[in-house]
């Protein structure tokens, strides 16, 4: 396993291992965030979907997330995994780990780590579907970034 | 001399994962026009730009031995 807390992997993701990351003792709370291979999306049937990163820049760009969680909430341990290649129906693609003191901050940065990773992270996902495959955009449906970039507070 | 890096759809579009420039000095604005100009299906409008590994502005430099790479809107998590 690997000992970093922010990763870009190819292979199967252990949920135990990234939360493992984030044990403290000072932490009363460990949100688990997982997620996973959706197969229909409206009326679309999933094969399976492939997964691709600039892998170092990820990685960069997923320890900017947790530093700005630890600004937000100071006491906050956060630990991502993302994992790149072919993934099939119901696998895990992402485990976010986030230990905090009390509860309610475990849910907000947890939150906050999924909305930023759509945000900000160059990670791409591959639909491959029973007649065609795509690769897919902005799922916030905010693209195109007008100033060729995410904009204001979302830099940094 | 500066590395592009292409992923996801503007990299099955470009047909290869880098090419290199060979220039000293350009600005990003620069590096996208002449993306624009050497294939005419490359959406670089719709891309972020890095270099070497954080956003930046049209307005900013690169310089040889820089690293530039589109990044096509994102899709993980």
């Amino acid at each position: 396993m690997s000992e970093k807390l922010f990763l870009i992997t190819d292979e199967v993701i252990s949920i135990q291992e990234v939360v493992d990351k984030v044990v403290h003792p000072n932490a009363g709370a460990i949100n688990t965030f997982i997620g996973t291979v959706r197969e229909m999306t409206k009326d679309k049937k999933t094969i399976y979907l492939k997964y691709d990163a600039y892998i170092s820049m990820a990685e960069k760009k997923l320890a900017q997330i947790g530093d700005e969680i630890q600004e937000r909430w100071p006491d906050a341990l956060v630990a991502i995994t993302h994992r790149i290649g072919r993934l099939d129906i119901t696998d895990i693609a992402v485990v976010i780990a986030v230990s905090t003191p009390h509860r309610a901050d475990s849910y907000d940065a947890s939150r906050y780590a999924i909305e930023r990773i759509k945000e900000i992270v160059p990670i791409w996902k591959k639909e491959h579907w029973e007649d065609g495959e795509k690769w897919m955009g902005d799922q916030l449906e905010k693209t195109p970034y007008p100033t060729g970039k995410p904009e204001g507070e979302h830099l940094s | 001399m500066i590395k592009v890096l292409f992923f996801a759809e503007l990299e099955e579009i470009v047909g290869s994962r880098e090419l290199t420039i060979e220039k000293a000095e350009l600005t990003v604005n620069e590096v996208k026009e002449y993306l624009k100009d050497k294939f005419p299906a490359l959406p670089v409008d719709r891309a972020m730009i890095a270099v070497n590994e954080e956003y930046v502005d049209d307005t900013d430099v690169v310089k040889t031995n820089d690293i530039v790479a589109l990044v096509p809107p994102v899709s993980g998590g």
